[in-house]
Parts: C-alpha cells; structure tokens; sequence
C-alpha cells in the first residue's frame, strides 16, 4: 500500500516529564536518533516542583508528528505529551533584541518601534537599547524585521511556551 | 545494610539467581558481595558475551536476563547487546559499575558515560546518585524491562553507592507515573477486527514476535483453527504457530516461503498480530500489500502505524486482545471453512508449486540446508535452536520447522554476528537437561568463540554447529548478485581448525565431510553431553532462495 505522507506542517507539543537529571538529553537524544527536527524548545519546572514542563516545536508530515508523540510518550519519564497545535491554544515568546542606534532620528524610530510592539526598554546607553517583547510567533518575527534596517545588534529568544485555552488542563 | 549487599538482597526478592558477567574495579564490591551469599554468576570472557548470554536466557524462559560488568570498557563493550535486546523487546536488566560520584565527569580511570551512551539502546536507564535509591531502582528496572513492551534497562551504580550505607527496604510495588503500558485492548476495537475478520475473503494472519513474548501460541492457534485463516510469522516470530500446521505458511519477507509472500501480495485483510512490518517484511512500501486492509495488534503504540498506514489499530498485550477476539469470533454464524475454500485451495496450490527445495551436488558435497533438516530430524524438532547472522540464519528458520515457542532464539532486527553462541550458553543455563544447539556461520562464530572456555567452565553442554562455507556467505550472495561477482573482503580463507579451536579449550571437536556422516555425528554430539563443536564444510557458493532482494516486490522473488 502506498505511504501517506501529507504535507509538511510545524506542531507545538506540550511534554511534562519527571524532573530529573538527564530527562532533557533523552528527549534531545530521541529526536536526533529518529531524525526528527527541533525548532524550539523551551524547559522549566512547573507548579509542582517533581514536573518539568517542556514546550517543544517540531515539523513534519502526519506521519512524523504521529511518531513524535508516539516516540516521546515511550519514554518512562515522559509523563503526559499533548499536541498543542490539535486544539485551541495561546502561545507566547520572549525576546530580547540589542539595537544600535546613536543618531536622535534612530533612537526616536526605535522607540516609536517599541511603543507600536508595546515592547519594553529593559536597557539604555547613548549608543544602544535593549528591547523586551512578548507575543506569538507573528509578532516577534514583525518586531524583528521592522527593527532590522535600524540595525539590530543581537537577538536572544526563549523559544515558544504554549498553554491550552479554556478551563482545560494538562 | 552495604548497598551491595542490598543489591543481592533486592535480586533475590525478584527472583534472580543466575547472573552473567565479568568483573572490574568498580563493580568489585558487588562481586564480592555475591560470592559471599553464594549467588550464581557465570563468567563470561566478553562483556558482549555477557549480554548475548542474559538475552538467550531470556528468550528461553520469559524471565529477564541478569548482567554485571564494570565500568569504561566494560560499560561499552556492552552496547551491542543492549541495542539487540532493544530491537528484539528481550527483556534484560544490565548492570554496571560506575567511577565513584564524585570522580565522575573528571575522565576518571574507566570512565564511561554509559547512561549517556544508551540513552537510545535501552527501554530505560538510570544513575544511581545515592544508595537510598538502590533499592527503589531495582525494583523499577525489572518492572520496566518485563512488562509492556520488553525490553533492556541498564542500572549504574557508583562506587561509592556499591560501597554506601543505609538501612534496606525492598518496595512492594512500582507506580511510574509516565509508564502504564495497556494490557487489554480497547473493546470497540476488537468488535470491528472481528467483523473484519468475518468479512474477509482472503484473510492472513501476520504474526511476530509479539506472540513468543507474550505466550499468545495457543490463543492463535485456536483463532487460526476456528478461522481457518492461514499464518505467516516473521523471523522472531517462528514458534509461536505451530510449523507443521496446515494452516501454516512458513515465515515471510526478504527470505520467506514464496507461499507466505505470494498469500501477502493477494491478500485483502492483514492481520499483524505483534509484528511491525520491518522492511525485510515489506520491502517496497509501495507496492506492498496493495489489496489488503490492515490490522495491527502491538502493546507498543508506536510499532502501529510506524511503516504502513493501519486502518484498524489495536493497542494491547496480544494474549489478552487475541483471546477478547476469539471470544468475539465464536459468536459469529459462520462456515469458516467453506468460505474459505477458495483461498485454502489457492494457497495449498502455491504449496505445491513452490516448496523451499535444494539441489544436493552430485559429488557427494555437504548442502548447508540438508544439515539444518538433519539437525531438526535428530532432535525431532524440540531442541532450543540459536543462530548467528546470514545465510545459515535464513537456512536453520527455513528448514527447522518450529513447532513450540521460545526454542527459536536469532537476532532479528539488528542481526548480531557472534550472538547465537552465548545465546545458546543462557539458554542453556536456562535448561541444562535440553539440547541447545547453535546453528553457527564460520565468520559469526569467530566473533564471539572465546566463550568456549566459558561453556567448559561451567560444564554446559551446548553444540555449535557451524555451516562452514569458508566466507561471510550472506554478503558474498550479496557481492554474486548485485555488484557482478566483486568478492570484495568477504572470503575467509584464513580461518582455524574448528575441531582443533574446540579441543585447545577442552571441548569436544567434530567434523562431518560427507551427507551420510551429518546424522551419526549428530546423534554423538547430542549423546557426549559436552560442550562440542562441529564443522560442516558445506558448498561454498550455495544461495538462500527464495529472495526478496531489499526495496523489492513479489514481482522481485527469486526464487532460485
């Protein structure tokens, strides 16, 4: 029988694991012994300090994604994988953007910029300013292209975190 | 208690009484600590050995295989074993020793990060941080290797754990939060296979591994008997149906009956019952299987659907979702054998058609098949048989005709050289009063022969028998077909005298040259009660047929 492979499509999952020493090398190490992609990946403890929570983005056709979720809930610490992008979710990211600007024109561009991206000026000096901003995907990548021409110095993300809407819980 | 000695105390509260091994610096304590309570450890004279021994134990009784070694070399000389025993779900639980706590990270003497280098070879594996959690992670090691889907867990125990202090206290139960592997399978499920079933016109149930380790033989043999649906297994599934059945149609794939692979091609309902459509099985995804629907029965979620799409998925220990289906199937009105007339009569033509067959040469030279027939008429198909790698792997599942499960032990999915003789010296251990016998390649058994002395040690009386075709024969059929006869490093021209190698360490050495001599040898080596090993030169350039060859078709087989 023919294989089903669909088109290729960027999924968000949610994974709660033990938080344990080496729970993150095993989730890392299954995804390049598969060879499964990672674009981002975002890991803290949770309210209940024996859970780590893992938001990790990945891509690829049905197939994949369904042996993702499969290959992740076959580890023994792995305690709950969710596919986020299967159901109504909000997802936010946090990055810092350092950015040149020493003429008064560009320091009043970057902070008409940062006032449109309700962006936080978390750092000042006569030559520079470090920007916060917050939001989905969209967001961030519009913040940055419009910043870049001003000429952006460093970029640092925390990569994607993902919650379900409504009174659903993991 | 010394953590040590909790170590022992923990095995003998999970019934183990039988470890293989080799010992090191930083396992001493628990060597010692074994031979203080009198506890049984064989050892081996490979840590890879070590491994290979557990799994034949394994394979053989359906409890889990028990391994000590030490750390650095000891830890990596271990990694093949494990990632067959991964491939394969034979359930081991391997442990090592580690550089004390607070040396690790500083490349001490004999450090290995094992847990680091296994992460993708073992079910689970863990570091034991303090000796308060020895017991604790015993107890979970053994739960996770043999339930579920089996499989290898490796345990490192520093030396200072070895070495620590607390009171014992063995747990009653194991609760793992991220493991609650399903047993039953879902009920709807069920009910839809079985109409399915009942609807089919030209069944075949695909049956694996699944059922040898789950102890589900009788379960399909009472749904192939009220079905009368025809069987196939796969390599690591032989046993597990009975051989000689009528309904049986040998093993599939690459090297399988062209009965079982022509029945697959024409199918329209697939029942894989514990198997995962390896591609050996498939070959060409594309042109696999074109008219038939699937079902698959795996207690692993991510065995389905991993190869081929499954239009009816079933999760669950096979024992209990065959039995929940054949209570399904009772209740169905149906003339099972007259519906399937067609389709029995269709098969037993391709029966007839195209038998497994070989042409003995004229001058009286040794067919590798015709000892492997030899070895299943002496036995009368009950000895615990092992193999190695390549084509007398492919010879021994063809023409030993498996009739119960767990007397077949190969390595399927990785296909380990050097695993057959230390699997047939566990099983032997398993079962010192049968007769094990390794059917044994000239290049596989040189990858692990040293456990010869290891077999006279312990006074086991394992036969190999080694279908000696002076080359790595299943590469070379490679070399014959598809790179025009370029026998690139695949002779072995230089090899030792077997019948020498095996009386340098005090076994038995035998040789039959001619086809009246293969049975009276036979009968010796089963008789002497020794270790033995018997070499068979058999014809040189004889090919396993039929072939599949890999990313083909049915329209590919060869059949000779």
């Amino acid at each position: 029988m023919p294989t089903e492979n669909g088109e290729v499509r960027r999924h968000t999952f949610a994974v709660l694991v033990e938080n344990k020493f080496g729970v993150l090398g095993r989730i890392t190490g299954l995804f390049s012994a598969r060879g499964f992609n990672i674009e981002s990946l975002s890991v803290a403890e949770t309210e209940d300090p024996t859970v780590s929570r893992i938001t990790l983005v990945t891509e690829g056709n049905a197939l994949i994604l369904e042996q993702v979720n499969k290959q992740l809930n076959r580890l023994i610490d792995v305690i709950k994988v969710t596919d986020l992008s299967e159901e109504a979710h909000v997802d936010r990211e946090l990055v810092l953007i350092k950015v040149h600007a020493e003429a008064e024109q560009m320091r009043s561009e970057v902070l008409r910029l940062a006032d449109i991206f309700r962006a936080k000026v978390v750092d000042v000096t006569p030559k520079t300013y470090v920007l916060e901003v917050t939001g989905d995907e969209g967001k961030i990548r519009a913040a940055i292209n419009l910043l870049k021409p001003l000429g952006i110095k460093e970029v640092v993300r925390t990569g994607k975190i993902a919650i379900a809407r409504g009174q659903r819980v993991l | 208690m010394q953590g040590a000695d909790i170590f022992v105390e923990s095995l003998r509260r999970e019934g183990v009484d039988t470890l293989f091994g080799h010992p090191g610096g930083a396992i001493l304590p628990i060597n010692d600590a074994l031979y203080r309570a009198g506890m049984r450890h064989f050892l081996t004279r490979h840590e890879q050995g070590a491994v290979h021994m557990a799994e034949g134990y394994a394979r053989a009784t359906g409890k889990p295989g028990v391994v000590l070694v030490t750390s650095g070399p000891g830890a990596t000389n271990i990694v093949t074993g494990l990632t067959n025993a991964f491939m394969d779900s034979t359930p081991i639980v391997v442990f090592t020793g580690q550089v004390p706590t607070a040396a690790i990270g500083n490349d001490a003497f004999q450090e290995a990060d094992i847990v680091g280098i296994t992460h993708s070879c073992t079910k689970h594996n863990t570091l034991v941080r303090d000796v308060r959690e020895l017991a604790s992670t015993i107890k979970e090691a053994f739960y996770i290797a043999s339930t579920g889907r089996p499989g290898p867990v490796l345990v490192d125990i520093p030396k200072d754990v070895s070495n620590g202090d607390c009171e014992f206290s063995y747990p009653e139960s194991v609760n793992l939060r991220g493991y609650k592997p399903t047993v039953n399978g879902h009920a709807g499920q069920i009910r839809r296979a079985a109409e399915m079933i009942a609807t089919a016109e030209r069944p075949v149930f695909y049956a694996g591994g699944g059922v040898v380790l789950s102890g589900a033989h009788e379960e399909l043999r009472q749904l192939g008997e009220l079905t009368s649906i025809p069987v196939t297994n796969t390599l690591m599934g032989l046993g597990g149906f009975p051989g000689n059945h009528e309904l049986a149609m040998g093993m599939l794939g690459m090297h399988g009956t062209a009965t079982a692979n022509l029945a697959m091609d024409q199918a329209d309902l697939i029942v894989a019952i514990g198997a995962r459509f390896d591609d050996r099985v498939t070959g060409n995804l594309d042109e696999f299987c074109v008219h038939a629907k699937f079902i698959q029965i795996d207690i692993d979620p991510s065995s389905i659907g991993k190869n081929v799409q499954v239009h009816l998925p079933i999760v669950g220990d096979v024992k209990y979702c065959l039995r929940q289906l054949l209570e399904m199937l009772r209740g169905v009105q149906k003339d099972w054998r007259t519906a399937h007339q067609d389709w029995l009569e269709q098969i037993a033509a391709w029966k007839v058609a195209h038998p497994l067959q070989y042409t003995q040469e004229p001058d009286g030279e040794l067919m590798p098949q015709f000892v492997c027939e030899q070895i299943y008429e002496v036995t009368k198909g009950g000895a615990i048989i092992t193999t190695e790698v390549g084509q007398h792997q492919m010879w021994a599942a063809q023409y030993y005709h498996f009739s119960q499960p767990r007397k077949w032990i190969t390595s399927g999915g990785l296909g380990t050289m050097g695993y057959g003789f230390p699997a047939a010296i566990g099983a032997q251990v398993a079962y010192p009063d049968e007769v094990v016998i390794d059917i044994a390649g000239d290049g596989s058994f040189q990858m692990t022969s040293q456990e010869l002395a290891m077999a006279v040690q312990y006074d086991l009386p394992v036969i190999v028998a080694i279908l000696n075709n002076h080359s790595l024969g299943m590469v070379r059929q490679w070399q014959q077909f598809f790179y025009d006869g370029r026998y690139a490093d695949t002779s072995l021209e230089v090899s030792p005298d077997y019948v020498k190698l095996a009386e340098a360490y005090g076994a038995v050495g035998l040789r039959a040259t001619e086809p009246d001599e293969v049975r009276p040898i036979l009968e010796e080596a089963i008789r002497l009660r020794r270790p033995v090993v018997i070499d068979f030169p058999v014809k040189m350039m004889e090919n396993v047929f039929p072939m599949i060859p890999a990313g083909g078709s049915i329209k590919d087989m060869l059949l000779a």
